[in-house]
């Protein structure tokens, strides 16, 4: 019965590499030649390439590396320029941004938060690069320009985290640090600040349609290799001329569920989904500190969470406190 | 009725687990079967005792609305309807309800020729949820460690439960569901964007190809996995998820009982820089 269920491609044939659609006149030359991976084959398409090299890519690229170059010479320089230490210590590292008491200062110095505005404002421009590299390209095959704008929402969410919500506070220190523990440990203190993201209800959609995203993708991935031995992978062959794979997989959730959706529409189902997940994302967390200072209180108010009794004594919030070096 | 134009020649008999053609009929445009018998049952009853017990409990605020399990006192008993035994029932309604939809769409998939992948899919979301009130509690050695069904109640469960091991985002296996999570999110946006923008092309362009669709990501990043390859990697992404996702839980408690963070002390003591 396994071999009958496509896992794998069994039989791979081996033929020339396809150099690509031909571009109009303007564009460069891609970059070849192509490879071919064997095992990649086993998987999905062996051909490794050509690929495009415009300059919005390289420009792209050339800001990614110097971002990672200033997040990893700071990380490294915190070790005291000790590699092994690099190694062994590199998920506690950070590049922490300005402290709140820099505020919005656009040049602090380079060792308390200079080099983290810099790393940030390099990766930005990386991504918006990278933006319009994506954008460019689909115009170049004549194709739609919905991948650039799928890719537009998790900008959306990177701004809102290291920049918008950061000037509406008044405060680079706003801003999440780079790191691989830090970062999470800033995710688990921003949510505690504000009386917990759980009852933030734009954190409950964005998480919605994260495990949404997650069940429409098994659903249809699970379902297009079931059909696959009718040819349902070819997917635009099927949309504009309906065939026996269609049909199926629109009857197997038809007679599961009592609803379908079209060779076509389950693409934009899976869009949206994954699209809208980082977009309300960003609404809640730009809402937060900005708007609600709370989220259980906001839940209370609204008679969303009920009131739960005081377990403890209580104690006063530190935010209120005027601390030295902090900006109430 | 309710049928497709091209739904009748596909409505054939046979392909049943249980054999013969008991329930082997069309309700609309539902398939029935033997499980479809046994989800609708194991549904109605299960979703009727959460009305009923939410009818007993004080609110009727649909997100304040909660069925908790049982007391720890009560270890893996049964435990008296109102404190809990109602939250045993429902759970053995919904793994019941779980399995037989599994089982429906296993029949679903034999009357269609079509492969198991389906039904081989929501068997990890089974899993995971299975995991999570049956397993673990198990292990545990109580079923008050299974989650509460309401709204903010199961969020509450989660917030708790994560502050019990301190910070929750250390967790190994919860790093990676997590990974797996936005990949897959990551995955179907792409997906979904590109046969969306070969079949709504730019103003006055034809619809695209499938060689259109490999050269826009070769071109872009250099590889394109293919139409076949992207829904083997969209799945396996899905379920990975779902499968950290279970191991992430299961480990908290029965394997490891202190902080998250602490349980990377082992990679600081690597005996190659201790």
């Amino acid at each position: 019965m396994a071999e009958y269920q496509n896992i794998f491609t069994r039989v791979q044939v081996v033929a020339p590499s396809y150099p690509g659609i031909a571009l109009d006149r303007g564009n460069n030359e891609r970059e070849g030649p192509a490879l071919h991976m064997h095992l990649l084959g086993r998987l999905g398409d062996a051909q490794i390439g050509p690929i495009y090299l415009g300059w919005f890519g390289l420009a792209s690229a050339l800001c990614m590396f110097i971002a990672i170059e200033i997040i990893g010479l700071n990380m490294l320089a915190s070790v005291d320029w000790n590699p092994v230490q690099f190694i062994r210590q590199l998920p506690w590292l950070a590049l922490e941004p300005p402290s709140p008491a820099m505020g919005l200062k656009l040049f602090p110095p380079l060792n308390e938060g200079g080099w983290w505005l810099m790393a940030g404002f390099f990766m930005t421009s990386s991504v918006l690069l990278w933006w319009v590299r994506m954008y460019r390209r689909a115009r170049a095959l004549g194709m739609g320009t919905h991948v650039a704008w799928a890719f537009a929402a998790a900008i959306w969410l990177m701004l809102v985290l290291g920049f918008i919500r950061p000037l509406l506070m008044g405060s680079w220190g706003e801003a999440v640090p780079f790191g691989i523990f830090p970062h999470l440990d800033w995710t688990a203190a921003f949510s505690i600040r504000y009386g917990n993201l759980f009852y933030n209800p734009f954190h409950m959609l964005s998480i919605a349609f994260l495990y949404g995203s997650t069940l429409l993708f098994a659903m249809h991935g699970a379902t297009i290799l079931a059909v696959s031995r009718f040819g349902g992978e070819r997917e635009i062959e099927q949309i504009v001329d309906r065939g026996t794979a269609s049909e199926r997989a629109a009857l197997f959730w038809r007679w599961c569920m009592g609803f379908n959706a079209t060779m076509e529409s389950i693409h934009r189902w899976g869009w949206w989904f994954a699209v809208l997940c980082p977009l309300v994302g960003g609404i809640g967390i730009l809402l937060t500190g900005t708007v609600v200072d709370n989220w259980y209180l906001w839940a209370v108010k609204h008679h969303v969470a009920p009131i739960y009794p005081a377990v403890f004594a209580p104690v006063v919030d530190p935010a209120t406190l005027l601390l030295q070096g902090v900006k109430p | 009725m309710a049928m497709l134009s091209f739904e009748r020649k596909y409505r054939v008999r046979g392909g049943t687990l249980t054999g013969g053609d008991l329930f082997d009929f069309w309700v609309g445009p539902f398939y029935v079967g033997f499980f479809g018998v046994t989800t609708a049952f194991f549904s109605l009853v299960g979703t009727l005792l959460i009305v009923w017990g939410a009818s007993q409990g004080p609110t009727w605020n649909l997100w304040q609305i909660n069925i908790a399990p049982p007391d720890l006192k009560y270890g893996l008993g049964m435990a008296p309807l109102m404190e809990g035994g109602l939250w045993q029932v429902i759970t053995v309604c919904a793994t019941g309800a779980f399995i037989s939809w599994a089982l429906r769409q296993v029949e679903i998939c034999r009357k269609l020729g079509i492969g198991y992948h389906v039904p081989f899919a929501f068997s990890f979301a089974i899993l995971a949820y299975v995991t999570l009130v049956i397993v673990r509690p198990v292990l545990m050695g109580a079923w008050g460690h299974g989650f509460p069904y309401g709204i903010m109640s199961h969020l509450d469960w989660v917030s708790n439960t994560g502050y019990q091991y301190l910070h929750f985002h250390y967790n190994p296996a919860h790093m990676l569901a997590v990974s797996f999570f936005f990949a897959t999110v990551f995955a179907l946006s792409l997906h979904g964007a590109l046969i969306l923008s070969s079949t709504n092309p730019a103003k006055g362009e034809t619809v695209k190809t499938a060689e259109h669709e490999n050269t826009f990501f070769r071109d872009t990043i250099g590889y394109s996995i293919g139409t076949l390859g992207i829904h083997r990697l969209g799945l396996f992404l899905a379920l990975s998820a779902a499968f950290w996702s279970a191991v992430c839980i299961v480990i908290s408690g029965p394997f490891w009982t202190r902080g998250w963070p602490e349980w990377w002390s082992w990679w600081l003591n690597l005996p190659v820089w201790r």
